[in-house]
């Protein structure tokens, strides 16, 4: 019993909590993004590629914004404060910390949302083809994932003279939270350091970004949204049978529009999320797949907020240990558990893709897929 | 055909050949352009290509250190690219034939064509393959660990740099050079052809499985196709990493697989390579044109070809008329399969072109081009044969695009992408065409 608690409240453990936090919020929310979209009649196999636009963009607004002197002061500060002894640290500490955090966390909320507005637009581009003119969705979608890493790298490299678009500086860090900032692990003397944030500090505040929580919100209250107001109802509506929810007065085109390009927002954020938190702030056109693993999270998840979560956290869980699995130490005795059982990595690779696939083989009998989704409504037809 | 004294002369019968297939250009060109689907092809690829042209005008003129010019010549490569001979002295654009790049466009077009033929097939059955570059990645990993392992004795390495090979002691080296000492020595053209049976073999595996999936437990092959694909990816890069078949001679060639001359097999040049100097051209462009029309008649002139057909236009009409549209599924999709394997084959065992292993990370864009390639045909095996060859003119568009301006190759895969997006509702295209016609006809 000692040893599960052990390793339960190992350092390990709150690594892999954060790590795979980190790979199953983008998952989650993109997952998201594809069941507005899906629910309300339209497929959405553009999610990685608007993923991969909603990273550039974002990156995009904060390397333009980057020396806004506001933004360079806060991060400065942020520096020098968290150097600060522990007993100097009072109340003018304290608002100047409050202030700089909400200087550098706003400017991500303000990021994020200007991706999610470029990206609603770009999803215009799969509603527009799939609601008016009647387009095959599959090859839409298809289109749109060449676009956008097409469109990303052509700029990229007009912009930087090489593939990655790199935020200068330690930007990246910008979003980050620190334990230093509560006075955890600061340095007392020259030699010695305040302790170390406990368990939950490391899994979920220590080198955590809170755009990831406000994702978490964020995937709440659209979730509430689609289920539990009228605007959701109709868009649910219009993906299971638009004839009905039209001869009810719901203009069925609108609602389709409109879930398409909640699935852009969303979509986005999550492209903008993954970027900032896995690959510190940069953009390559590339986002490894993760679009179309979570539209295979959708799935899995039978188009249900609820079941994506865990969804999402299996997912997340698997890509996380695939990624750090060398690094992992559970009872702190210095092996590597993973590591040592001399399995490939590529096993740990391969293995996400192998169980979608095993999942989905076996809850293909009973998945659901919203009825409608997939066929260009034409209200001429009955 | 001429011929000087007794040595045949293949410069001239290739004149002669491409005379031929001019005047067949002719009448076939004659032929389809009153095809609906050919003009709406046309309009989606001068949409695309349009489109390209308005983003390099407008990123040439916001661009500080660019200007109008710059943005003219890239304009102007995008759709003259093909024929570019580089700057003059003044710093112009020059243009005029350029054997080199003609050849370049022809060994690019044939795996293009194979990943075409293969999105074409699975279509014609009502397949959407996205599988096509895990395909081909499986198909690329057996045709080289044939290719390299299975020694001739007749390899690059041996007749060049056998002395310091041996000291290097890794595996291939030993295989390669151990063939002197053992009985145990293939003729090439066996092992080329084994090559390419085997990545056949392994892409008809890969996209069987997505059949298999689809028809026995209903799983949309798009999600199979893409899962299967990154599988492939971490799979072949595997394969790769513990095999000895990385280049380890040349310090240059980092994360790269030998090319298959170093065992000496290649496909041979047909005599292409003289008449276009200086370029990548290999006889595999035959080749491709040969599959092309296998896959025509099969699926135009058999009755198992017919079969497909009919799965794909209704599953369970074909299945009310007797057709086994589940093994049909299956069938097609291997067959899409080794089509794309086949590509790869070509592609490799041209010899002139390494392969970078580590490809866990990102999928070939060759697969994902057969896609456009298919559509742009209208799913047409022979219009797939002049779309893969369009497409690999773009690609050298892009390149010369890189090599001469300051932009970039990707404005290609935008253009791409674009023709993508005009070609899914090509029906619509199509229709208005129909309508401009009929109140042509009224007049």
């Amino acid at each position: 019993m000692d040893d599960i608690l052990a390793i339960l409240s190992s350092s390990s453990m709150s690594f892999l909590i954060r790590q795979t936090l980190l790979f199953a919020v983008p998952l989650m929310i993109v997952a998201l993004a594809g069941v507005f979209s899906e629910r309300s009649g339209v497929i959405n196999l553009a999610l990685e590629g608007i993923m991969i636009f909603g990273a550039f963009v974002g990156v995009l607004f904060v390397y333009y914004n980057e020396s806004i002197p506001f933004l360079q002061e806060a991060y400065t500060g942020l520096k020098t404060l968290s150097a600060i002894k522990v007993d100097a640290r009072d109340a003018a500490f304290t608002s100047q910390l409050t202030e700089y955090l909400l200087s550098t966390q706003g400017f991500s909320l303000v990021a994020m949302l200007v991706t999610a507005l470029c990206c609603a637009a770009f999803s215009m581009l799969l509603a527009f083809a799939a609601i008016h003119l009647r387009a095959d969705q599959t090859i839409v979608g298809t289109a749109l994932n060449l676009l956008a890493p097409a469109l990303v790298l052509f700029f990229v490299r007009l912009l930087a003279n090489q593939n990655t678009l790199n935020i200068a500086g330690e930007s990246s860090s910008w979003f980050m939270l620190k334990e230093s900032y509560f006075g955890f692990g600061v340095k007392l003397t020259r030699t010695t350091k305040t302790a170390s944030m406990g368990f939950f500090g490391q899994a979920f505040v220590n080198q955590v970004y809170p755009m990831t929580y406000v994702c978490i919100l964020l995937f709440v209250v659209m979730s509430i949204f689609l289920y539990k107001t009228r605007f959701g109802l109709r868009l649910r509506a219009c993906g299971e049978n638009p004839q009905a929810a039209d001869s009810l007065g719901i203009n069925v085109y609108r609602m389709r529009y409109a879930g398409v390009g909640i699935s852009g927002a969303l979509a986005g954020i999550g492209g903008f999320l993954y970027a900032t938190t896995t690959m510190s702030c940069s953009s390559n056109g590339d986002v490894a797949g993760f679009g179309f693993l979570a539209l295979a999270v959708m799935i899995f998840g039978n188009w249900k907020p609820g079941s994506i979560v865990w969804a999402s956290l299996l997912f997340g869980l698997m890509k996380c240990i695939s990624a750090t699995y060398t690094r992992l130490d559970f009872n702190t005795d210095g092996i590597y558990e993973l590591a040592e059982l001399g399995i490939s990595k590529y096993i740990y690779k391969i293995l996400p893709y192998v169980i979608t696939l095993l999942v989905l083989a076996f809850t293909s009998k009973r998945s659901r897929a919203p009825k409608a989704e997939g066929i260009p409504y034409d209200k001429s037809v009955r | 055909m001429s011929s000087n004294g007794n040595k045949f002369d293949f410069a001239g019968a290739m004149k002669t050949v491409l005379a031929a297939c001019g005047k067949a250009l002719g009448w076939t060109w004659r032929k389809i352009c009153g095809a609906k689907a050919v003009q709406a092809s046309l309009i989606s690829i001068l949409i695309g290509m349009v489109a390209g042209s308005i983003i390099i005008f407008f990123s040439g003129l916001s661009s500080e250190t660019l200007g109008i010019k710059a943005a003219w010549e890239g304009i102007q490569l995008v759709f003259a690219g093909l024929f570019s001979t580089g700057r003059d002295s003044a710093g112009t654009l020059t243009f005029g034939f350029n054997p080199q790049l003609m050849g370049n466009m022809l060994f690019r077009a044939m795996p293009l064509i194979m990943t075409g033929l293969s999105v074409a097939l699975s279509q014609k059955t009502g397949l959407f393959n996205i599988g096509a570059p895990g395909q081909y990645l499986m198909g690329t990993a057996a045709t080289l660990l044939i290719a390299l392992y299975l020694p001739t004795g007749t390899g690059e390495a041996l007749q060049n740099v056998a002395g310091e090979w041996i000291t290097h002691g890794d595996t291939v080296s030993a295989a390669v050079y151990g063939a002197v000492n053992t009985p145990l020595v293939f003729p090439a053209w066996l092992v080329w052809t084994l090559a390419l049976l085997g990545g056949m073999l392994a892409g008809a595996l890969w996209g069987a499985i997505p059949g298999m999936l689809k028809a026995w437990l209903n799983i949309n092959e798009v999600l199979a196709c893409i899962m299967t694909n990154w599988i492939a990816a971490n799979l072949v890069t595997w394969v790769f990493d513990v095999s000895a078949l990385k280049n380890a001679v040349e310090n240059t060639k980092m994360g790269y697989i030998y090319k298959t001359t170093f065992n000496g097999v290649q496909t041979s040049k047909l005599g292409l390579d003289q008449l276009l100097p200086g370029s990548q051209v290999s006889g595999g462009i035959m080749i491709a044109i040969i599959f092309a029309i296998v896959v025509y008649i099969l699926l135009n002139r058999t009755t198992f070809g017919y079969e497909l057909k009919a799965c794909g236009s209704n599953r369970f009409a074909a299945r009310y008329a007797g057709i086994q549209d589940k093994r049909s599924i299956i069938v097609s999709m291997a067959m899409a399969g080794a089509l794309a394997g086949a590509g790869a084959a070509l592609y490799y065992l041209a010899g002139n072109t390494e392969f970078y292993w580590e490809t866990s990370q990102s999928l070939p864009a060759v697969g994902f081009n057969g896609i456009p390639v298919a559509l742009l045909a209208a799913n047409h095996p022979i219009g797939v044969i002049f779309a893969g060859l369009f497409m690999s003119m773009l690609e050298i568009c892009g390149q010369k695009l890189k090599d001469l301006t300051a932009f970039n190759e990707y404005i290609t895969d935008v253009i791409i992408a674009a023709i993508v997006y005009l070609s899914a509702f090509s029906m619509l295209i199509r229709m208005l065409l129909n309508r401009k016609s009929k109140k042509e006809g009224l007049k």
